[in-house]
C-alpha cells in the first residue's frame, strides 16, 4: 500500500554563532491511511523540528532544510510553491500544537478564528461557517458549544482551548492531523479526556494522526506503531505492542527503565541514564548515544548505525544486539 | 506509631488568598480558598507523598508548612515547636532544619551568583562557615550531588537543567536539615534526567535519614518514591493511604479517576484498562462547590454529595478517605 506520508531522508540544521545546530539528522518515515504514529523523544531529539519542517513552519533563516524529501499524494512538499502549500497546510494536513494557552490569538473570538480556516478552505459564507463551527466545538465536547462562539481565548481553561485547538486543525477533516505534545501542559484527568477525543475522532474521520511526545504512556494508549528518536535520527521503529514487549535499542530500553510504573508499584532503584543528549553543533558521524551506552563497543565510536530490521516490522539503529550484548553480524 | 517518630503535624491548615477590588480604597470581596483545612503527620524518614492537578493547592501547601506563606490559620509542629507562632530569629532557626527544593531550576537560582556562591549563602546567612570552611563544605556538598567540585566557580547557564537541579539539591542540604519540601522537582526535565534526580534523592535520604514532603502531579513517580501518598482536590486532602494500598485499593472517585487518567507505558495493558474519565474542569478555588467539593464531576455522586460535606474517616487501619460512599 503507497504511504499517506512519506519523509525521506530528512536533515534540517539551524544557523546559531559561529556554526549549525543539526537537529535532525536524517529520518525517515512512513504514515499510512488512518495510522496512528507515535514519536517519542526527549527535549531537543528533533520530533517537533521534523514535523514543523514537514509541514514547512520553520524560519528560513536561521533554519535550512538541506537534504529530503517529503512526499504527500505524488507531491514533494518541500518543494511546492508557498501558494500550494498554503492550501494543503491546514485543509488536507492539521496541527495542534504544544501549548494551548499561547496558540490561540488573544484579541479575537473562538468561533471567528475557526470561521476564518472554514473561509479560507472551504468557500463557505459566513453562516455556513459559524454553524459549521459550532457543530466543530461540539464534537470536541465543548458544552453549550453555539453560545460560545463569541467568547474569547481567556474564558476558557486549557483543556478547553487545547479543543478549541483540535476543532480548528479538524475544520476543513484533514486526512492527516500532526499533534504536537497536545497533552503536555494538561492535568492527567484532561490529558486523558483529550487521547481519548483525538482516538475517537480518528475512528470517526478515518484520518491519520502522527502524535509527537516525550510520554511513553500516552504512545501505548494511543499509537499503532511508534518511531523512538535520539540526536535527530530515528533509532528505533515497530509496531506499538512490539516496542513494549520487546524494546531492542539501548536507548529505548534505557527510557523504559527510568520510568516507574504505575501498575506494578516496584519501589526498585530506576535505571537511569548517566549524561545527557548531545549539543549536536555536528552532524553525528558516530553512534550519537554512544557516550551513555551500556553496550558501547568500539564500533559505535567509529560509524553511525543504520536502522536495521531485526523482527518483522521493527528496526533499530544499533550495532550491539541487546539481547545477547554482542556485535551484530 | 509513637509521638517520637513524629517530625511534622500539620492541623487544620487553612491558607486563603484574599481577592480585593478597587484601587485606593479596596476592599476584600472574597476569597481563594487554596487551601482549607489539612491535617496529617509526617513521620522521620518517611516520604509523604501530595499529589492533585494543577490549582488543587499542593504547593501552597508546602510553602505554608515552611511560613513562606503565613498560614490563614491552623498549626503546623515541627520538632515541637509551633511554626506559626515563631517570628524572627527563633523562625530563623528552625529553618536551618527544614529546605525547600524548587519546580524549575532555570529560574530558582540567581544567574548571576556563581555556583559556590548560591550553595554557600544558607552557610553565611545562618553564620556557619565562611572563607576557606564554606568552600570546603560547597566543594563536598558538589560532591555528594554527583558534580564535579571544580566546578564551584560556574554560573547556572553553564549548567543543563538536570545539573542545575542538582545544584538546588545542594543548596537545600547544606545547612543539614532534616526535612525538605521538594516542589515538583523532576517537572521540569526530561525522562532520562528525571530518574538520575530521583535516585539521587534517595540515596541522600538513606545517607542523611532525610524526610520528604513531595509534592508531584506525576502519580507513577509518587507511587515509587513515597512511603504514603495524600490526595489533594480543591484545597482539601480526599485520600491518604500508605503507598501500595492507595494504590491498589483507590477508594476514592477522584483517586480512582486520577489513576486511571494515567497512561501505563504498556500497550497490552493499555487495551485491558478500564477508564474513567472525568467530565469537565477542576472548578474555582474562588467558588468551592457546597456539599463534598468533588460532587460537580463525580461519576458516582448522590443527592446527599451535594449538601453535606463528607467527614474525614479511617476506612481501613491507616487508611483515610473523605467520600460518604466508600466502604472498605
Amino acid at each position: 500500500m503507497e504511504p499517506l506520508l512519506d519523509v525521506k531522508d530528512l536533515k534540517v540544521r539551524f544557523k546559531v554563532k559561529g556554526g549549525y545546530v543539526h537537529a535532525v539528522n536524517g529520518v525517515s518515515l512512513k504514515l499510512n491511511e488512518s495510522e496512528a504514529l507515535g514519536v517519542v523523544g526527549e527535549s531537543g531529539c528533533g520530533k517537533s523540528v521534523s514535523m514543523m519542517s514537514v509541514m514547512r513552519l520553520i524560519d528560513i533563516p536561521p533554519g535550512e532544510i538541506t537534504h529530503g524529501e517529503v512526499l504527500y499524494g505524488g507531491r514533494d512538499l518541500l518543494k511546492l510553491p508557498d501558494s500550494e502549500m498554503r492550501k494543503i497546510r491546514g485543509k488536507e494536513i492539521g496541527m495542534v500544537f504544544q501549548d494551548p494557552m499561547t496558540s490561540l490569538n488573544p484579541v479575537h473570538k473562538i468561533g471567528n478564528q475557526i470561521m476564518e480556516v472554514l473561509q479560507l478552505h472551504m468557500t463557505m459564507n459566513k453562516q455556513q461557517a459559524r454553524a459549521r463551527t459550532a457543530e466543530l466545538l461540539g464534537m470536541v465536547g465543548i458544552p453549550r458549544a453555539a453560545e460560545r462562539l463569541d467568547d474569547y481565548p481567556h474564558q476558557f481553561s486549557g483543556g478547553m482551548r487545547q479543543r478549541v485547538m483540535i476543532a480548528m486543525a479538524l475544520a476543513c477533516v484533514p486526512q492527516v492531523l500532526i499533534a504536537d505534545e497536545p497533552t503536555t501542559a494538561l492535568d492527567v484527568t484532561i490529558q486523558a479526556q483529550i487521547v481519548e477525543l483525538v482516538k475517537r475522532l480518528q475512528a470517526e474521520l478515518g484520518m491519520a494522526v502522527i502524535w509527537i511526545t516525550h510520554d511513553l504512556g500516552v504512545v501505548a494508549r494511543m499509537a499503532h506503531r511508534v518511531a523512538v528518536m535520539y540526536a535527530g535520527q530515528i533509532v528505533e521503529e515497530a509496531p506499538s505492542k512490539e516496542l513494549f514487549s520487546n524494546p531492542n535499542h539501548p536507548y529505548t530500553l534505557g527510557l523504559m527503565g527510568s520510568l516507574p510504573r504505575l501498575d506494578t508499584g516496584s519501589r526498585e532503584r530506576l535505571v537511569s541514564i548517566e549524561g545527557r543528549p548531545p549539543a549536536l553543533l555536528r552532524a553525528p558521524q558516530s553512534c550519537a548515544f554512544a557516550p551513555r551506552c551500556k553496550f558501547v563497543i568500539d564500533r559505535c565510536r567509529k560509524e553511525n548505525p543504520l536502522l536495521i530490521p531485526v523482527e518483522v516490522n521493527h528496526w533499530s539503529a544499533c550495532w550491539v544486539d541487546v539481547k545477547t550484548g554482542r556485535p551484530r553480524a | 506509631m509513637t509521638d517520637n517518630n513524629v517530625l511534622l503535624t500539620v492541623e487544620k491548615l487553612v491558607k486563603h488568598f484574599p481577592i480585593k477590588k478597587g484601587t485606593f480604597f479596596t476592599k476584600t470581596i472574597g476569597a481563594v480558598r487554596a487551601v482549607d483545612g489539612l491535617s496529617f503527620v509526617i513521620h522521620r524518614g518517611e516520604t509523604f507523598g501530595l499529589v492533585g492537578e494543577s490549582g488543587c493547592g499542593k504547593s501552597t501547601t508546602g510553602r505554608a508548612i515552611l511560613q513562606l506563606h503565613r498560614p490563614t490559620s491552623g498549626s503546623v509542629i515541627f520538632d515541637g515547636a509551633n511554626l506559626v507562632q515563631l517570628k524572627g530569629e527563633d523562625l530563623r532557626k528552625m529553618r536551618r532544619k527544614m529546605q525547600m527544593i524548587f519546580q524549575d531550576p532555570y529560574s530558582s537560582l540567581n544567574p548571576r551568583l556563581a555556583v559556590g556562591d548560591i550553595i554557600g549563602e544558607p552557610l553565611v546567612i545562618h553564620n556557619l562557615a565562611t572563607g576557606k570552611q564554606a568552600q570546603e563544605r560547597v566543594e563536598e556538598l558538589l560532591q555528594l550531588v554527583g558534580l564535579d567540585p571544580r566546578f564551584s566557580d560556574r554560573y547556572p547557564h553553564e549548567f543543563s537543567g538536570g545539573q542545575r537541579q542538582r545544584i538546588g539539591v545542594a543548596r537545600a542540604l547544606a545547612l543539614n536539615p532534616s526535612f525538605i519540601v521538594c516542589d515538583e522537582p523532576i517537572a521540569a526535565l526530561d525522562v532520562s534526567i528525571q530518574a538520575q534526580v530521583v535516585n539521587l534523592l534517595e540515596d541522600l535520604q538513606s545517607k542523611f535519614n532525610l524526610t520528604y514532603l513531595f509534592i508531584a502531579h506525576d502519580l507513577s513517580m509518587v507511587r515509587h518514591i513515597s512511603d504514603r501518598i495524600a490526595v489533594m482536590y480543591l484545597g482539601i486532602i480526599v485520600e491518604l493511604a500508605g503507598s501500595d494500598d492507595l494504590f491498589d485499593d483507590p477508594l476514592h472517585p477522584y483517586t480512582k479517576a486520577l489513576m486511571s487518567a494515567v497512561p501505563v507505558a504498556d500497550p497490552s495493558v493499555e487495551e485491558r484498562r478500564q477508564r474513567i474519565i472525568l467530565e469537565g474542569d477542576v472548578p474555582s478555588p474562588a467558588h468551592v462547590p457546597p456539599g463534598c467539593r468533588f460532587h460537580t464531576r463525580c461519576p458516582v455522586a448522590v443527592e446527599q454529595c451535594k449538601v453535606d460535606v463528607p467527614t474525614w474517616r479511617e476506612v481501613r487501619p491507616e487508611h483515610f478517605v473523605a467520600c460518604h460512599l466508600a466502604t472498605a
